[in-house]
Protein backbone atom coordinates (compact mmCIF):
# COMPACT_ATOMS: atom_id res chain seq x y z
CA UNK A 1 0.00 0.00 0.00
CA UNK A 2 1.58 3.42 -0.89
CA UNK A 3 1.25 6.62 0.80
CA UNK A 4 0.23 9.24 -1.39
CA UNK A 5 2.36 12.35 -1.09
CA UNK A 6 4.62 11.30 1.33
CA UNK A 7 5.82 8.66 -0.48
CA UNK A 8 6.81 10.54 -3.78
CA UNK A 9 8.33 12.89 -1.24
CA UNK A 10 10.42 10.37 0.17
CA UNK A 11 11.48 8.81 -3.29
CA UNK A 12 12.36 12.33 -4.49
CA UNK A 13 15.04 11.95 -2.17
CA UNK A 14 16.59 9.11 -4.63
CA UNK A 15 17.14 11.10 -8.00
CA UNK A 16 18.56 14.01 -5.70
CA UNK A 17 15.76 16.33 -5.76
CA UNK A 18 14.30 16.36 -2.35
CA UNK A 19 12.13 18.85 -1.50
CA UNK A 20 9.32 20.50 0.88
CA UNK A 21 6.40 22.44 0.27
CA UNK A 22 6.17 26.07 1.13
CA UNK A 23 2.69 27.92 1.90
CA UNK A 24 2.09 31.37 0.21
CA UNK A 25 2.99 32.69 3.26
CA UNK A 26 6.57 31.15 3.29
CA UNK A 27 6.38 28.25 6.13
CA UNK A 28 7.47 25.04 5.18
CA UNK A 29 6.12 22.16 5.58
CA UNK A 30 6.17 18.39 4.55
CA UNK A 31 3.88 16.45 2.70
CA UNK A 32 0.27 15.63 2.31
CA UNK A 33 -1.03 19.21 3.20
CA UNK A 34 -4.13 20.78 2.14
CA UNK A 35 -3.90 23.41 4.84
CA UNK A 36 -0.96 25.16 6.00
CA UNK A 37 -1.02 24.72 9.84
CA UNK A 38 0.60 28.06 10.59
CA UNK A 39 -1.26 30.66 8.61
CA UNK A 40 -4.11 28.57 6.97
CA UNK A 41 -3.23 28.88 3.40
CA UNK A 42 -4.13 26.69 1.12
CA UNK A 43 -1.31 27.09 -1.57
CA UNK A 44 1.54 25.50 -2.12
CA UNK A 45 4.27 25.18 -3.94
CA UNK A 46 7.66 22.31 -4.12
CA UNK A 47 10.86 23.72 -3.22
CA UNK A 48 14.08 22.47 -3.43
CA UNK A 49 15.50 21.58 -0.10
CA UNK A 50 18.78 22.66 1.02
CA UNK A 51 21.58 20.07 0.38
CA UNK A 52 22.44 19.58 3.65
CA UNK A 53 20.97 19.99 7.26
CA UNK A 54 22.39 20.46 11.11
CA UNK A 55 21.10 18.19 13.79
CA UNK A 56 19.23 19.59 15.78
CA UNK A 57 18.93 16.78 18.49
CA UNK A 58 19.85 12.74 18.38
CA UNK A 59 19.71 9.99 20.80
CA UNK A 60 20.94 6.88 20.28
CA UNK A 61 18.61 3.49 20.05
CA UNK A 62 19.62 0.71 22.07
CA UNK A 63 15.78 -0.53 22.20
CA UNK A 64 14.33 -0.44 19.18
CA UNK A 65 10.70 -1.21 17.98
CA UNK A 66 10.47 -4.60 16.21
CA UNK A 67 10.46 -2.90 12.96
CA UNK A 68 13.86 -1.70 13.36
CA UNK A 69 15.32 -4.56 15.97
CA UNK A 70 18.03 -5.77 14.08
CA UNK A 71 19.14 -2.12 13.19
CA UNK A 72 19.91 -1.18 17.04
CA UNK A 73 21.86 0.54 17.99
CA UNK A 74 21.65 3.09 15.62
CA UNK A 75 21.18 6.79 15.76
CA UNK A 76 17.92 8.86 14.78
CA UNK A 77 18.21 12.70 14.57
CA UNK A 78 15.78 15.76 13.79
CA UNK A 79 17.59 17.75 11.69
CA UNK A 80 17.15 21.75 10.53
CA UNK A 81 16.98 22.91 6.82
CA UNK A 82 16.08 25.66 7.16
CA UNK A 83 12.61 25.61 6.08
CA UNK A 84 11.79 22.45 7.10
CA UNK A 85 13.17 20.13 9.66
CA UNK A 86 13.47 15.64 8.90
CA UNK A 87 13.78 12.82 10.97
CA UNK A 88 15.89 10.30 9.97
CA UNK A 89 18.19 7.16 10.56
CA UNK A 90 21.89 8.09 10.93
CA UNK A 91 24.04 5.95 8.15
CA UNK A 92 27.73 5.65 7.52
CA UNK A 93 28.74 6.78 11.25
CA UNK A 94 29.10 4.96 14.29
CA UNK A 95 26.29 5.05 16.66
CA UNK A 96 26.97 8.06 18.97
CA UNK A 97 29.68 9.69 16.81
CA UNK A 98 27.30 12.68 15.08
CA UNK A 99 26.18 14.97 17.44
CA UNK A 100 24.22 18.40 17.30
CA UNK A 101 25.52 21.14 15.36
CA UNK A 102 26.89 18.60 12.68
CA UNK A 103 25.73 18.83 8.49
CA UNK A 104 24.07 15.86 7.04
CA UNK A 105 22.37 14.86 3.95
CA UNK A 106 19.09 13.19 2.77
CA UNK A 107 19.11 9.81 1.41
CA UNK A 108 16.47 6.90 1.00
CA UNK A 109 18.05 3.42 3.01
CA UNK A 110 16.41 0.24 3.38
CA UNK A 111 16.12 -0.75 7.22
CA UNK A 112 18.22 -3.76 7.87
CA UNK A 113 15.12 -5.57 10.29
CA UNK A 114 12.67 -5.59 7.50
CA UNK A 115 13.94 -3.99 4.13
CA UNK A 116 11.62 -1.03 4.26
CA UNK A 117 12.49 2.13 3.15
CA UNK A 118 14.33 4.34 5.27
CA UNK A 119 14.89 8.33 5.17
CA UNK A 120 18.70 8.00 6.55
CA UNK A 121 21.10 11.06 7.25
CA UNK A 122 24.71 11.00 5.94
CA UNK A 123 26.96 12.77 7.47
CA UNK A 124 27.95 15.67 4.55
CA UNK B 1 -22.35 27.29 36.05
CA UNK B 2 -22.71 24.88 38.93
CA UNK B 3 -19.32 23.60 40.90
CA UNK B 4 -17.87 20.24 40.06
CA UNK B 5 -16.86 17.70 43.27
CA UNK B 6 -14.78 14.21 43.33
CA UNK B 7 -17.46 12.45 45.36
CA UNK B 8 -15.22 9.40 44.97
CA UNK B 9 -12.01 7.89 43.54
CA UNK B 10 -11.40 3.92 43.18
CA UNK B 11 -7.96 2.29 41.24
CA UNK B 12 -7.00 -0.99 41.28
CA UNK B 13 -3.56 -1.84 42.23
CA UNK B 14 -0.96 -1.03 39.20
CA UNK B 15 1.54 -3.64 37.60
CA UNK B 16 1.50 -6.39 36.04
CA UNK B 17 -1.56 -8.37 35.91
CA UNK B 18 -1.39 -10.21 32.56
CA UNK B 19 -4.37 -12.21 33.06
CA UNK B 20 -6.47 -9.52 33.85
CA UNK B 21 -8.85 -8.26 31.52
CA UNK B 22 -9.90 -4.92 30.36
CA UNK B 23 -13.50 -5.13 31.78
CA UNK B 24 -11.93 -6.92 34.75
CA UNK B 25 -9.70 -3.99 35.61
CA UNK B 26 -12.30 -1.22 34.71
CA UNK B 27 -14.88 -2.92 37.30
CA UNK B 28 -13.05 -3.03 40.26
CA UNK B 29 -11.98 0.48 39.95
CA UNK B 30 -15.47 1.62 39.16
CA UNK B 31 -17.27 -0.42 41.97
CA UNK B 32 -13.97 0.80 43.97
CA UNK B 33 -15.03 4.93 42.91
CA UNK B 34 -18.62 4.25 43.77
CA UNK B 35 -17.93 2.11 47.41
CA UNK B 36 -15.90 6.13 48.14
CA UNK B 37 -18.77 8.18 46.92
CA UNK B 38 -21.56 6.28 48.68
CA UNK B 39 -23.82 7.09 45.07
CA UNK B 40 -26.35 4.62 43.90
CA UNK B 41 -25.62 2.76 41.01
CA UNK B 42 -29.01 4.26 38.89
CA UNK B 43 -27.82 8.04 39.92
CA UNK B 44 -25.08 7.16 37.42
CA UNK B 45 -25.73 9.46 33.93
CA UNK B 46 -22.53 9.23 31.91
CA UNK B 47 -19.70 7.18 31.88
CA UNK B 48 -16.56 8.61 29.89
CA UNK B 49 -13.68 6.00 29.78
CA UNK B 50 -10.11 6.45 28.84
CA UNK B 51 -8.28 3.67 26.80
CA UNK B 52 -5.24 4.05 24.15
CA UNK B 53 -4.11 0.35 23.05
CA UNK B 54 -6.92 -2.19 23.70
CA UNK B 55 -7.65 -2.84 19.90
CA UNK B 56 -4.25 -3.83 19.51
CA UNK B 57 -3.37 -5.50 23.24
CA UNK B 58 -7.05 -7.06 23.80
CA UNK B 59 -8.12 -6.80 20.14
CA UNK B 60 -11.16 -5.27 21.27
CA UNK B 61 -12.71 -2.26 20.54
CA UNK B 62 -15.76 -0.49 21.32
CA UNK B 63 -14.67 -0.29 24.97
CA UNK B 64 -17.26 2.18 26.15
CA UNK B 65 -20.44 -0.09 26.34
CA UNK B 66 -18.75 -3.08 27.39
CA UNK B 67 -16.64 -1.02 30.40
CA UNK B 68 -20.36 0.07 30.85
CA UNK B 69 -21.85 -3.36 31.26
CA UNK B 70 -18.89 -4.24 33.50
CA UNK B 71 -19.34 -1.97 35.65
CA UNK B 72 -23.06 -2.06 36.04
CA UNK B 73 -23.83 1.18 34.32
CA UNK B 74 -26.94 1.50 32.16
CA UNK B 75 -26.44 5.08 30.46
CA UNK B 76 -24.72 6.90 27.68
CA UNK B 77 -20.59 5.42 27.73
CA UNK B 78 -18.05 7.23 25.27
CA UNK B 79 -14.41 5.58 25.23
CA UNK B 80 -11.21 8.73 24.80
CA UNK B 81 -8.42 8.42 23.31
CA UNK B 82 -5.83 10.48 23.19
CA UNK B 83 -2.64 8.50 24.15
CA UNK B 84 -1.26 8.53 27.63
CA UNK B 85 -3.75 11.69 27.89
CA UNK B 86 -7.03 9.82 27.41
CA UNK B 87 -7.94 10.07 30.82
CA UNK B 88 -7.54 13.09 31.46
CA UNK B 89 -9.62 13.91 28.34
CA UNK B 90 -12.23 11.37 29.53
CA UNK B 91 -12.17 13.89 33.16
CA UNK B 92 -12.12 16.75 31.56
CA UNK B 93 -15.28 16.42 29.48
CA UNK B 94 -17.15 14.88 32.59
CA UNK B 95 -16.56 17.91 33.96
CA UNK B 96 -17.82 19.81 31.37
CA UNK B 97 -20.68 17.73 31.32
CA UNK B 98 -21.36 18.28 35.09
CA UNK B 99 -20.26 21.76 35.07
CA UNK B 100 -22.74 22.57 32.43
CA UNK B 101 -25.65 21.39 34.16
CA UNK B 102 -26.32 18.49 31.82
CA UNK B 103 -25.57 15.51 34.32
CA UNK B 104 -25.24 15.52 38.59
CA UNK B 105 -23.34 12.45 38.22
CA UNK B 106 -20.29 11.18 35.62
CA UNK B 107 -17.85 8.47 36.49
CA UNK B 108 -15.18 9.41 34.53
CA UNK B 109 -11.62 6.97 34.35
CA UNK B 110 -9.28 4.64 32.61
CA UNK B 111 -7.93 1.27 31.86
CA UNK B 112 -5.40 -0.22 30.12
CA UNK B 113 -3.80 -3.80 29.78
CA UNK B 114 -0.24 -4.17 28.89
CA UNK B 115 1.38 -6.73 30.04
CA UNK B 116 -0.21 -9.29 28.25
CA UNK B 117 2.15 -8.59 25.33
CA UNK B 118 6.23 -8.94 25.42
CA UNK B 119 8.18 -5.85 25.90
CA UNK B 120 8.68 -5.77 21.56
CA UNK B 121 4.49 -5.38 20.94
CA UNK B 122 4.14 -3.13 23.86
CA UNK B 123 6.96 -1.12 22.41
CA UNK B 124 5.56 -1.08 18.98
CA UNK B 125 1.69 -0.49 20.21
CA UNK B 126 2.95 2.60 22.42
CA UNK B 127 4.73 4.17 19.42
CA UNK B 128 1.45 4.71 16.94
CA UNK B 129 1.16 7.45 19.76
CA UNK B 130 3.74 9.07 18.02
CA UNK B 131 3.92 10.40 13.94
CA UNK B 132 3.67 7.21 12.03
CA UNK B 133 5.23 8.59 8.72
CA UNK B 134 7.58 10.97 10.06
CA UNK B 135 8.75 9.72 13.21
CA UNK B 136 7.94 5.77 13.25
CA UNK B 137 9.38 5.07 10.21
CA UNK B 138 12.53 6.75 11.64
CA UNK B 139 12.88 4.49 14.07
CA UNK B 140 11.73 6.89 16.99
CA UNK B 141 10.32 5.14 19.79
CA UNK B 142 8.51 6.58 22.70
CA UNK B 143 11.92 6.53 24.78
CA UNK B 144 13.25 8.16 21.74
CA UNK B 145 11.36 10.62 21.30
CA UNK B 146 11.40 12.03 24.69
CA UNK B 147 15.32 11.06 24.56
CA UNK B 148 15.31 13.69 21.76
CA UNK B 149 13.68 15.61 23.95
CA UNK B 150 16.49 15.52 26.67
CA UNK B 151 19.24 16.31 24.14
CA UNK B 152 17.76 19.12 22.72
CA UNK B 153 17.14 20.67 26.83
CA UNK B 154 20.86 20.10 27.52
CA UNK B 155 21.86 22.10 23.86
CA UNK B 156 19.43 24.59 24.75
CA UNK B 157 20.27 25.07 28.49
CA UNK B 158 24.01 24.08 28.37
CA UNK B 159 23.65 21.41 30.53
CA UNK B 160 26.65 18.85 30.34
CA UNK B 161 25.88 15.15 29.52
CA UNK B 162 26.96 13.83 33.20
CA UNK B 163 24.53 16.75 34.83
CA UNK B 164 21.73 15.68 32.76
CA UNK B 165 21.63 12.38 33.57
CA UNK B 166 22.25 12.63 37.20
CA UNK B 167 19.62 15.21 37.51
CA UNK B 168 16.87 13.51 35.92
CA UNK B 169 18.20 10.16 37.95
CA UNK B 170 17.45 12.20 40.84
CA UNK B 171 13.48 12.73 39.62
CA UNK B 172 13.48 8.72 39.20
CA UNK B 173 14.95 8.06 42.86
CA UNK B 174 12.64 10.65 44.28
CA UNK B 175 9.62 9.01 42.22
CA UNK B 176 10.60 5.85 43.42
CA UNK B 177 10.69 6.82 47.29
CA UNK B 178 7.24 8.44 46.99
CA UNK B 179 5.77 4.70 45.72
CA UNK B 180 7.02 3.07 48.70
CA UNK B 181 3.87 3.76 51.09
CA UNK B 182 1.24 3.42 47.87
CA UNK B 183 -0.30 0.59 48.17
CA UNK B 184 -1.09 0.66 44.24
CA UNK B 185 2.09 1.40 43.09
CA UNK B 186 3.96 -0.96 40.87
CA UNK B 187 7.32 -0.16 41.96
CA UNK B 188 7.24 0.55 45.73
CA UNK B 189 10.75 0.04 46.66
CA UNK B 190 14.04 2.46 46.63
CA UNK B 191 16.18 3.50 43.72
CA UNK B 192 19.28 5.16 44.54
CA UNK B 193 20.69 7.83 42.41
CA UNK B 194 23.42 6.06 40.96
CA UNK B 195 21.82 2.48 40.70
CA UNK B 196 19.44 5.11 38.08
CA UNK B 197 22.64 6.85 36.52
CA UNK B 198 24.47 3.29 36.04
CA UNK B 199 21.50 1.35 34.04
CA UNK B 200 21.64 0.37 30.59
CA UNK B 201 20.62 3.00 28.27
CA UNK B 202 17.27 2.61 26.28
CA UNK B 203 17.65 5.58 24.23
CA UNK B 204 20.64 8.03 25.02
CA UNK B 205 20.50 10.08 27.18
CA UNK B 206 17.77 8.08 28.46
CA UNK B 207 18.39 4.66 30.59
CA UNK B 208 16.32 1.86 31.79
CA UNK B 209 15.10 3.78 35.02
CA UNK B 210 14.55 6.79 32.92
CA UNK B 211 11.40 4.90 31.94
CA UNK B 212 8.37 4.21 33.19
CA UNK B 213 7.52 0.64 33.35
CA UNK B 214 4.81 -1.24 30.96
CA UNK B 215 1.76 -1.61 33.29
CA UNK B 216 -1.80 -3.09 33.57
CA UNK B 217 -4.74 -1.00 35.67
CA UNK B 218 -7.67 1.21 35.78
CA UNK B 219 -8.83 4.07 37.34
CA UNK B 220 -12.34 5.76 38.18
CA UNK B 221 -13.61 9.06 39.56
CA UNK B 222 -17.29 9.39 40.40
CA UNK B 223 -17.91 13.67 39.63
CA UNK B 224 -20.62 15.24 41.16
CA UNK B 225 -22.26 18.64 40.60
CA UNK B 226 -22.21 20.66 44.32
CA UNK B 227 -26.04 20.69 44.17
CA UNK B 228 -25.84 16.70 43.98
CA UNK B 229 -23.70 16.42 47.11
CA UNK B 230 -25.71 19.23 49.14
CA UNK B 231 -28.83 17.19 48.35
CA UNK B 232 -27.80 13.97 49.17
CA UNK B 233 -25.65 14.77 51.81
CA UNK B 234 -22.36 13.17 49.78
CA UNK B 235 -19.01 13.57 51.54
CA UNK B 236 -17.11 15.77 48.81
CA UNK B 237 -14.46 18.07 50.10
CA UNK B 238 -12.27 18.49 46.74
CA UNK B 239 -13.19 20.39 44.09
CA UNK B 240 -12.78 20.56 40.10
CA UNK B 241 -12.13 24.28 40.19
CA UNK B 242 -10.51 24.42 36.79
CA UNK B 243 -9.88 22.64 33.44
CA UNK B 244 -7.34 23.05 30.03
CA UNK B 245 -6.31 21.50 27.52
CA UNK B 246 -4.04 22.37 24.50
CA UNK B 247 -2.65 20.83 21.36
CA UNK B 248 0.71 21.20 19.45
CA UNK B 249 2.04 19.47 16.56
CA UNK B 250 2.22 15.97 16.41
CA UNK B 251 5.37 15.64 15.00
CA UNK B 252 8.71 16.63 17.08
CA UNK B 253 10.51 17.86 13.54
CA UNK B 254 7.07 20.35 13.32
CA UNK B 255 7.43 21.88 16.70
CA UNK B 256 8.67 25.17 17.52
CA UNK B 257 10.12 24.18 20.87
CA UNK B 258 11.83 20.72 21.11
CA UNK B 259 13.20 21.56 24.58
CA UNK B 260 9.48 22.90 26.09
CA UNK B 261 6.11 21.71 26.25
CA UNK B 262 3.74 24.60 25.32
CA UNK B 263 0.57 22.64 24.39
CA UNK B 264 1.21 21.65 28.00
CA UNK B 265 1.88 25.88 28.98
CA UNK B 266 -1.34 26.50 27.30
CA UNK B 267 -3.59 23.75 29.29
CA UNK B 268 -1.95 25.23 32.70
CA UNK B 269 -3.10 28.95 31.83
CA UNK B 270 -6.38 27.46 30.73
CA UNK B 271 -7.24 25.78 33.98
CA UNK B 272 -5.23 28.19 36.06
CA UNK B 273 -7.41 31.03 34.76
CA UNK B 274 -11.05 29.48 35.16
CA UNK B 275 -9.39 28.14 38.74
CA UNK B 276 -8.11 32.23 39.58
CA UNK B 277 -4.95 30.95 40.58
CA UNK B 278 -1.74 30.83 39.36
CA UNK B 279 1.53 28.99 39.99
CA UNK B 280 2.61 30.85 42.98
CA UNK B 281 -0.97 28.99 44.84
CA UNK B 282 0.10 25.23 43.79
CA UNK B 283 0.77 23.51 46.58
CA UNK B 284 1.98 19.44 44.94
CA UNK B 285 1.48 18.55 41.74
CA UNK B 286 1.14 15.10 40.20
CA UNK B 287 2.74 15.49 36.54
CA UNK B 288 3.05 13.11 33.64
CA UNK B 289 6.58 11.54 33.96
CA UNK B 290 6.38 8.64 31.72
CA UNK B 291 10.14 9.40 31.54
CA UNK B 292 12.19 11.40 33.92
CA UNK B 293 12.73 14.58 31.10
CA UNK B 294 8.89 14.20 31.00
CA UNK B 295 8.73 15.23 34.57
CA UNK B 296 11.26 18.25 34.09
CA UNK B 297 9.52 19.94 31.08
CA UNK B 298 5.93 19.09 33.12
CA UNK B 299 7.11 21.50 36.28
CA UNK B 300 8.74 24.11 33.75
CA UNK B 301 4.93 24.25 31.94
CA UNK B 302 3.19 24.31 35.06
CA UNK B 303 5.09 27.75 36.05
CA UNK B 304 6.57 25.55 39.30
CA UNK B 305 10.09 26.53 37.12
CA UNK B 306 11.09 28.85 34.59
CA UNK B 307 12.31 26.84 31.19
CA UNK B 308 16.27 25.49 32.35
CA UNK B 309 15.44 25.56 35.81
CA UNK B 310 13.22 22.66 36.38
CA UNK B 311 16.13 20.10 35.74
CA UNK B 312 17.89 20.71 39.01
CA UNK B 313 13.91 20.43 40.99
CA UNK B 314 14.65 16.61 42.43
CA UNK B 315 18.68 16.70 42.81
CA UNK B 316 17.98 19.95 45.36
CA UNK B 317 15.54 18.21 47.11
CA UNK B 318 12.75 21.24 46.08
CA UNK B 319 9.99 18.49 44.24
CA UNK B 320 10.39 16.30 47.20
CA UNK B 321 7.52 15.14 49.38
CA UNK B 322 9.62 17.35 52.51
CA UNK B 323 10.19 19.96 49.82
CA UNK B 324 8.23 23.22 49.05
CA UNK B 325 6.13 21.78 46.03
CA UNK B 326 6.17 17.77 46.08
CA UNK B 327 5.89 16.51 42.91
CA UNK B 328 4.26 13.27 42.11
CA UNK B 329 3.13 11.92 45.58
CA UNK B 330 2.05 8.81 44.21
CA UNK B 331 5.29 7.52 42.44
CA UNK B 332 4.15 8.89 39.41
CA UNK B 333 3.77 7.31 36.48
CA UNK B 334 7.83 6.58 36.51
CA UNK B 335 6.87 3.79 39.68
CA UNK B 336 3.21 4.14 40.86
CA UNK B 337 3.23 2.80 37.07
CA UNK B 338 2.11 3.98 33.75
CA UNK B 339 -1.72 1.91 32.28
CA UNK B 340 -2.04 4.57 29.82
CA UNK B 341 -5.09 5.19 29.41
CA UNK B 342 -5.74 4.98 32.63
CA UNK B 343 -3.32 7.36 33.85
CA UNK B 344 -4.94 10.78 33.66
CA UNK B 345 -8.11 9.41 36.07
CA UNK B 346 -5.22 7.63 38.38
CA UNK B 347 -3.43 11.60 38.73
CA UNK B 348 -7.10 12.89 39.85
CA UNK B 349 -7.68 10.03 42.14
CA UNK B 350 -4.37 10.28 43.89
CA UNK B 351 -4.63 14.17 44.17
CA UNK B 352 -8.04 14.05 46.00
CA UNK B 353 -6.85 11.18 48.39
CA UNK B 354 -3.89 13.27 49.01
CA UNK B 355 -6.03 16.66 49.37
CA UNK B 356 -8.42 14.62 51.61
CA UNK B 357 -5.98 13.78 53.19
CA UNK B 358 -6.35 9.66 53.25
CA UNK B 359 -3.24 8.77 51.34
CA UNK B 360 0.34 7.21 52.99
CA UNK B 361 1.88 10.64 51.55
CA UNK B 362 -0.43 13.36 52.92
CA UNK B 363 1.32 14.07 56.06
CA UNK B 364 3.86 15.43 53.44
CA UNK B 365 1.09 18.02 52.35
CA UNK B 366 -1.03 18.29 55.22
CA UNK B 367 -2.12 22.08 54.50
CA UNK B 368 -2.19 22.13 50.93
CA UNK B 369 -5.05 23.67 49.47
CA UNK B 370 -4.73 23.49 45.90
CA UNK B 371 -3.24 20.63 43.44
CA UNK B 372 -2.49 19.82 40.11
CA UNK B 373 -2.30 17.32 37.64
CA UNK B 374 -0.84 16.88 34.42
CA UNK B 375 -1.57 14.40 31.65
CA UNK B 376 0.17 14.63 28.26
CA UNK B 377 -0.39 13.04 25.13
CA UNK B 378 2.86 11.59 22.75
CA UNK B 379 5.07 13.98 23.07
CA UNK B 380 2.81 17.04 24.82
CA UNK B 381 1.14 16.76 21.27
CA UNK B 382 -2.06 16.36 23.78
CA UNK B 383 -1.88 18.06 26.99
CA UNK B 384 -4.75 18.29 29.71
CA UNK B 385 -4.29 19.73 33.01
CA UNK B 386 -6.59 20.53 36.12
CA UNK B 387 -6.80 22.32 39.21
CA UNK B 388 -7.99 20.33 42.39
CA UNK B 389 -9.01 22.44 45.95
CA UNK B 390 -10.05 21.89 49.15
CA UNK B 391 -13.53 23.21 49.12
CA UNK B 392 -14.42 25.29 51.46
Amino acid sequence: MSDAGFDEWLHAFVADDGYYLACENGHGLLPPRWVCPDCGSTEFTEEALPETGTVATITTVHVAAPAFEDDAPYDTAVVDFGPARVTGIVVDAEPGTVGVGDEVAVDVGASETIGADVLVLRPA
Amino acid sequence: MTGVRVAGVGLTHFGSHPERTGRDLFAEAALNARADAGVPLDDVEQLNVGNFAGSLSEGQGHMAPLLAEAAGLDCPATRYEEACASAGVAVREAVRTVRSGEADVVLAGGVERMTNQDTAAATEALAIAADELFEVRAGVTFPAAYALMATAYGEAFDVDDDELKTDLANVASKNHDNAIPNEYAQYQRELSVQEAVDAPPVAEPLGLFDCCPITDGASAILLVSEAYAAEHDVSADVAVVGTGQATDRMALQDRDHLARTPAADDAAAMAYGEAGIDATDVDVAEVHDCFTIAEVLAIESLGLYEPGEGLGAARRGETRADGETPVNLSGGLKAKGHPVGATGGSQIAEMTRLLRGDHPNSDAVEDAEVGVTHNAGGTVASAVVHVLEVAE
